[in-house]
């Protein structure tokens, strides 16, 4: 049967792609290591230098507990703003009053510095874990509200009217008829959320936190420590590529079953 | 026969469509009233575009900015009537397997039993796991019509659910639905503009016209449904209605089925 040749296929094709990969980041590290070499400049540290110092840090030093402090402020900022924006979308794109009436705030926000978000948002919430939060989250909202709003508005009618003679409650037509078609919108949004939000936490712990890789980050600047800064930007860089691979594809695959 | 409460009364005035540009208005349907018996199967046969999908849609609650009045009769509980609906083309999720889609329409608690009893009333038990896009368009076409009869409907809507099918195929759907219809017996508004299609299958025809549409002869079906198997017989039955109704000519020709 076609999906049993398709499922023993995929194995050999993503074994060849992340040999690819790995060839890939191998190469990369490779280039590092010969002009770190060749420079010879403290700004430069070696491959091989920076992931002593990861693994250094990773045991004995503060690593582990700022990049959980910032894991868990990036989760924060991700759910409220997939949440809010998903939410704002699907209502701006099922009606056409309400998306008239608010079309403009979305692009006004969308056109907002992050930093004017994160500047304003500190100077009326104060300097606090809420202010924080809600600032990163802001960030991401309109992004998403202007995605999930494309697919609010490509919802095949024919299948709710199938659900509505059927008499389908709301919430089963919901999970099952009107989610279904929305899910590769919400995962276009979650993926390059994801990468915005973890960026601007980053920001908002530089300017209003006393704890987080942004905040180390901006100490081993102030101490011109490239080293530490490239060994803290890696792990984090490892722990989101991590998410994508352990959390978004699994799912993305589990959604899309049916298309095989 | 004693007077039964008809499961459908209908009574629609007007139904108008509102063009969004150039404002001009388009009436779908004018006077078109109907009265269907409990248990009875109806056909209403018409050519394309004389409203009948358009009359399903109000009858099945989809469309409400009509002008006029229709009333289901409740179900012998008193709950309100079930109304099941074949579409058009099968409108299965996709994204569900076979098991889900008829699952979905059903109160959960008593859903798994249902959907193991009409997968194997229409033949299709083994596709359980299957997800639409792996079937076929006649497998298709007997899972939305299990769907249709899972709910134990007050009334069946079926609007053209045998186009696209090749000859044999429209057979045995023709022969699986009237086998689920005796051993389930529901009554059935069967939309088609095959008149030859409507009686093999109906108790009464309700020969529409259109737009806008509205009946223009009602005429019952006398022949045992055992002896609708002869191509002839339909044949002559089919030319008797058309004698009968020199208005429909023209109808009918446009609708001649291509075979």
């Amino acid at each position: 049967m076609s999906t049993a040749t398709g499922q023993r296929a995929s194995p050999w094709a993503a074994a060849s792609s992340l040999a690819q990969r790995v060839g890939s980041v191998a190469l990369f590290i490779a280039v590092w290591q010969i002009a770190a070499d060749a420079v010879h400049s403290r700004l430069l540290p070696s491959a091989s230098a920076v992931f002593v110092v990861l693994a250094r840090e990773c045991v004995h030093g503060p690593l582990l507990f700022n990049l959980g402090i910032t894991l868990a402020r990036v989760a924060a900022a991700f759910i409220v703003a997939m949440a809010l924006g998903t939410a704002i979308g699907i209502v701006m794109g099922r009606s056409r009053t309400i998306d008239a009436l608010f079309d403009s705030w979305l692009v006004l926000l969308l056109n907002l510095p992050a930093l004017v978000i994160i500047v304003l948002a500190y100077v009326w919430f104060g300097l606090t874990e809420a202010a924080a939060i809600g600032a990163v989250a802001v960030n991401k909202i309109p992004n998403t509200a202007v995605t999930l709003r494309e697919g609010a508005r490509a919802l095949d009618r024919s299948y709710s009217d199938m659900a509505a003679s059927f008499h389908v409650g709301r919430w089963r037509t919901l999970r099952h008829v009107i989610m279904p078609q929305l899910y590769p919108y919400i995962f276009a949004a979650a993926r390059s959320g994801l990468a915005l939000v973890w960026k601007i936490v980053l920001i908002v712990e530089l300017l209003g936190r006393s704890n987080g890789v942004g905040f180390q980050i901006q100490l081993y600047f102030q101490q011109f420590d490239v080293t530490r800064i490239l060994a803290y930007s890696i792990a984090f860089m490892l722990v989101i590529q991590l998410i994508e691979w352990a959390i978004f594809q699994p799912l993305e695959r589990r959604a899309a079953r049916w298309r095989q | 026969m004693a007077p039964v409460t008809p499961a459908l009364v209908a009574d629609i005035r007007e139904k108008r469509y509102a063009r969004a540009r150039g404002g001009k208005s388009h009436v779908a349907l004018a006077g078109l009233s109907l009265k269907v018996a409990a248990g009875e199967f109806v056909a209403l046969v018409g050519p394309s575009g004389c409203g009948k999908t358009t009359f399903l849609n109000i009858v099945a609650g989809l469309d409400r900015n009509f002008d006029g009045d229709f009333q289901l009769a409740p179900r012998a509980d008193g709950g309100p009537a079930q109304v099941g609906y074949v579409f058009q083309e099968p409108r299965l999720l996709p994204w569900r397997t076979v098991h889900e889609n008829i699952a979905l329409v059903l109160p959960p608690h008593r859903a798994a039993a249902v959907v193991e009893d009409m997968l194997k009333a229409v033949g299709l038990a083994a596709a359980r796991d299957l997800y639409p896009p792996q079937l076929s368009v006649g497998m298709s076409r007997r899972v939305a019509i299990a769907r249709a009869f899972a709910i134990e409907p007050d009334l069946l809507l079926m609007d053209e659910p045998f186009v696209s099918l090749d000859h044999d195929s429209v057979e045995q759907l023709r022969d699986l639905l009237l086998g689920l219809w005796h051993a389930r017996p529901t009554t059935v508004l069967f939309v088609t503009h095959d008149m030859r299609e409507a009686l093999v299958l109906a108790d009464r025809l309700v020969l529409l016209s259109g737009p806008p549409g509205h009946v223009v002869a009602d005429v019952p079906v006398s022949l045992a449904r055992n002896l609708r198997h002869s191509g002839a017989e339909i044949e002559r039955l089919r030319e008797e209605i058309l004698r009968r109704h020199r208005e429909l000519i023209g109808a009918a020709a446009a609708a001649a089925p291509v075979e």
